[in-house]
């Protein structure tokens, strides 16, 4: 109980703001409940299908497949892969990261799983047939071309400043002994 | 509320699968859901933290002041505006596209608007807590920070071709 509770600490603090400001703003109320109710509604709509995904990769898919295809040794091609998962993926970022422990505990590699992340981010498929047709042809190919650069770029820089004693510490948390 | 065809393919691929696992063996699907659903409570708390603050910010960032922020003039600071709003707020792709259509409409420029696309969906500093538990402190701050400054080359290469 006093797990549960601290668990939901954060949540209950955002809930006591959320009231505060529906009391203290009455005429934004209307609009920060509209915004609500839409959130909830897109996180409901994601959180069945990524979470059974998520539970039938962990059982089905063994870890020397994806050590293989996404591990340390996998170079390029286990780069493509993670940004070809993280592009065909559905939902905001928040769903990647649940997914991203899945993929640690399996072995996939440090820069793939930032790959992954960063192509969860912002090349998403459906999104770039949206943003072709909302913003014009040549504003989202430039944006989808350098934003592929920017992924690798920022995996890279990433993968040399962070110490191998915190790529281990975070491998160890997915995985319990 | 329309649903969009990238829900409708990834529930149609999870039923599949579902179904395909579930026919391959009973055991290990009741598994894989109980799996499921230990991941889904060790976030959920996140989650709703996440979306009620979202739903605060999204309420005081309506179009009206977006284009206030964004659509004056679209010179240093309005760009730098562009990027902090971004930064803060994680909206989704379809809401996003059109309001940055109506504003490049309604007179902003090329540069402030891709840099508010671009770290709308790069930068969240509303889910960075939820990204610390997964990726560490170092790297969630690290990769925010890189990618805060990666969205204003990325919008300056984006209005160098729009402009070609």
């Amino acid at each position: 109980m006093k797990a549960t509770l601290k668990k939901y600490t954060a949540a209950l603090i955002s809930l006591g703001i959320l009231g505060l400001f529906l009391i203290l703003r009455p005429r934004e109320a209307p609009e920060v409940v509209s915004s609500l109710k839409y959130q909830f509604g897109t996180m409901l709509e994601i959180i069945p299908p990524i979470f059974i995904l998520l539970g039938l990769f962990d059982v089905w898919v063994p870890r020397d497949i994806i050590i293989r295809l996404m591990g340390p040794g996998s170079g390029f091609k286990g780069g493509l892969l993670g940004f070809f998962l993280g592009s065909a993926a559905a939902g905001p970022l928040y769903g990647a990261f649940p997914l991203v422990s899945v993929l640690m505990k399996k072995g996939a590699s440090f820069p793939v799983i930032l790959i992954f992340i960063g192509a969860w981010s912002t090349t998403k498929i459906p999104m770039f047939l949206f943003e072709l047709n909302a913003l014009g042809y040549r504003f989202a190919i430039a944006r989808l071309f350098i934003d592929i650069i920017g992924i690798l770029f920022i995996a890279g820089i990433m993968n040399f400043l962070i110490p191998q004693s915190e790529k281990d510490r975070l491998y160890s948390q997915c995985s319990p002994p | 509320m329309k649903i969009s065809l990238d829900i409708i393919l990834l529930y149609t691929f999870t039923a599949a699968a579902l179904i395909f696992s579930a026919m391959k063996n009973r055991e290990k699907t009741g598994m894989a859901l109980k799996k499921g659903l230990k991941a889904l409570n060790g976030i959920l708390p996140q989650f709703i933290t996440v979306l009620v603050i979202v739903s605060i910010v999204l309420s005081l960032l309506d179009e009206e002041v977006m284009i206030r922020i964004l659509g004056e003039e679209s010179g240093f600071l309005s760009t730098l505006g562009a990027a902090v709003v971004g930064s803060i707020t994680l909206i989704p792709g379809f809401i996003a596209f059109p309001v940055a259509a109506e504003l490049l409409n309604s007179g902003a420029g090329v540069i402030p608007v891709a840099t508010f696309i671009s770290t709308l969906m790069m930068v969240g500093i509303v889910t960075l807590p939820m990204e610390i538990q997964f990726m560490g402190k170092r790297a969630a701050f690290l990769r925010n920070i890189l990618a805060f400054g990666f969205s204003f080359i990325a919008a300056f290469f984006v209005y160098r071709v729009v402009n070609l």
